[in-house]
């Protein structure tokens, strides 16, 4: 039942902002929010992102996995796909960067329908890919921007990044590019989710619950830039203590910046244990990172158990005289 | 092993990375205090309460903006009564020194410093910094 999974997850969000913005009021909650909240996110992250990549790590990977969607590298007539079917090492960074920056394999979706016969059809589905990417960039954005808070001073480069993304100087504070962009890529994401009956079987309460996340923290964001603003010089005293280990926030921080604040927390600590964890996991997965060079290089299983084997020649060795009795033909004369 | 031994330190970066603002506030621990904000000798409130005006002044100045140029209304009514001129240079800066206050914590916010001042004029740049 898709929508009870997703009626659950958007509860589970309110009830996160809920404790937020009455913990924010209660004395006696309000320094756990800022103070150790923030702390107990990093480390739980930090833990569990080594804990996830040092459990890849270890796995062992004896094989190449060539189920690729490009012609492998074979006879010198054959024209090999050398960025879907790498055989060397850097063809294998190219196909990693492209997938990392440009998310090469979500442009390959497709959608299948039944149509009229009943016959069915495949048919390209392009829009996954660009609200995937949109997302992701104005994401990376963001947060490169959110730095303003945690530096100082804050750096030239960092300058000329929001400036960039506030090209068009549409009122003040300034419209940034990416706040509208993440917010409707994250519409398309969820409704994508709502419309598409064979998705919405698929979709999981995790599915839901990080797009509810992440929407409730843009637009909580949204609504602290554009509308209801905070003291953000008190923010970035509040930050800048996090970064010296000696936080504390100021009353006049209103409860709408703790709701943010902990949204940020809740999925920095839900990272490592949930899909979102593929932050790392991509650059670990076999099919992206190993270059398929087994007609090339033998790859051997290191925990296969010694085979005894029998080859050719020691065969024809045991049984040389006869063979040659019987008139056969032999390798070795 | 040597492929672990990759892996770890390309994990051993990324922390770095995460944690990036505690180096860089370690090297920077004796200059992370909030900006020396000067404020009008002779005044004791603003235009607006304070802690409106610290975080919303820019919506006044739009709003501002938009009283002048749209709606040809020049007088504001101030919360503590008194009445002012809707200009940014004639009345903010009547009050406030540009450099020694605006400036200062749009720099410590590292807000890029807005490009009002293509137009408008600071009083205390004309008189070459001297008030
Ligand atoms: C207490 C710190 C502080 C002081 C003092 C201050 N500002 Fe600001 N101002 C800010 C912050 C923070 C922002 C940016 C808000 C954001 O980016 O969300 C801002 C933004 C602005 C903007 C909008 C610009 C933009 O591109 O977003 C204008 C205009 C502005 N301030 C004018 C002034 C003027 C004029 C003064 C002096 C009379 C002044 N400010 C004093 C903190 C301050
Ligand atoms: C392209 C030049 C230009 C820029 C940039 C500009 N203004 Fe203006 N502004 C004007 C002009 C012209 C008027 C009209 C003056 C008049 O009618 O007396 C005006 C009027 C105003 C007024 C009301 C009258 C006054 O004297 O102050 C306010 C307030 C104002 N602008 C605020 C801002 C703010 C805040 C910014 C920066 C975010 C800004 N302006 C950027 C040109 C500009
Ligand atoms: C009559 C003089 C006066 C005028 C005009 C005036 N201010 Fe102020 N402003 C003050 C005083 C005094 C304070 C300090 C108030 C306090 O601390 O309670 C202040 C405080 C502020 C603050 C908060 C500073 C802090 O403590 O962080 C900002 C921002 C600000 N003013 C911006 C503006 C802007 C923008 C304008 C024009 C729209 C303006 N002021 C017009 C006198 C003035
Ligand atoms: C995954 C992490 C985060 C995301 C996705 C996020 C998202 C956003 C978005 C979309 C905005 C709207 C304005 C903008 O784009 O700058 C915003 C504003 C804001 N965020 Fe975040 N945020 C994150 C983390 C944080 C953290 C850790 C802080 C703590 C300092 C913070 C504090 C703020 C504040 C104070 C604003 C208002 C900024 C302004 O008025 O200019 N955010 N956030």
């Amino acid at each position: 039942m898709s929508p009870l999974r997703a009626g659950i997850a958007f509860l589970l969000v309110v009830l996160v902002a809920a404790l937020a913005y009455f913990g924010a009021e209660t004395a006696a909650v309000r320094p756990l929010l800022a103070d150790i909240l923030p702390y107990a996110a990093l480390v739980i992250f930090l833990a569990g992102f080594s804990f996830k990549v040092i459990r890849w790590a270890w796995s062992p990977v004896p094989f190449r996995i060539p189920t690729t969607c490009g012609q492998q590298k074979s006879l010198p007539w054959i024209k090999a796909n050398r960025l879907d079917n790498p055989s060397t090492k850097t063809g294998a960074w190219g196909r990693m960067a492209l997938e990392v920056l440009c998310f090469r394999s979500l442009f390959r979706n497709t959608r299948a329908e039944l149509r009229e016969g009943p016959r069915i059809a495949y048919s390209e589905d392009k829009f996954l890919w660009l609200a995937a990417l949109a997302f992701h960039w104005s994401l990376l954005f963001i947060l490169l921007r959110h730095l303003r808070f945690f530096l100082l001073p804050v750096p030239h480069w960092l300058l000329g990044m929001s400036a960039l993304d506030g090209f068009f100087q549409v009122g003040a504070p300034g419209l940034y590019i990416t706040d509208g962009v993440i917010f409707l890529a994250l519409l398309y994401l969820l409704a994508r989710r709502f419309w598409d009956a064979q998705v919405r079987y698929l979709s999981l309460l995790a599915d839901y619950f990080a797009l509810f996340l992440l929407l409730g923290l843009v637009l909580t964001g949204i609504q602290m830039r554009y509308s209801d603003r905070v003291d953000l010089e008190r923010v970035k005293e509040f930050a800048l203590s996090l970064t010296v280990l000696s936080p504390h926030i100021s009353a006049a921080v209103a409860p709408l910046f703790f709701v943010h604040l902990t949204f940020v927390c809740v999925l920095l600590a839900y990272i490592p244990f949930s899909k979102l964890m593929h932050l790392g996991g991509v650059f670990l997965s076999p099919t992206r990172n190993l270059a398929n060079n087994s007609r090339i290089q033998r790859h051997i299983n290191p925990w296969n158990p010694p085979v005894k084997v029998h080859t050719y020649a020691e065969w024809e060795d045991e049984f040389r005289e006869k063979i040659r009795a019987a008139g056969l033909p032999l390798e070795k004369e | 092993m040597r492929k672990k031994i990759g892996i770890l330190a390309v994990l051993l970066g990324f922390f770095i990375l995460v944690t990036f603002p505690l180096w860089h506030s370690v090297g920077m621990r004796h200059s992370l205090e909030p900006p020396n904000l000067v404020l009008p000798a002779n005044q004791k409130n603003c235009v607006m309460p304070v802690a409106y005006m610290r975080s919303s002044h820019m919506f006044l100045l739009l709003n501002w903006r938009e009283l002048v140029v749209r709606h040809d209304q020049h007088t504001f009514r101030s919360f503590d009564g008194k009445s002012y001129n809707m200009s940014l240079t004639g009345t903010c800066l009547g009050c406030h020194n540009k450099q020694q206050f605006c400036d200062r914590c749009h720099t410590y916010m590292g807000v890029q410093t807005p490009n009002c001042f293509n137009c408008h004029v600071d009083p205390m740049a004309l008189r070459g910094g001297m008030r």
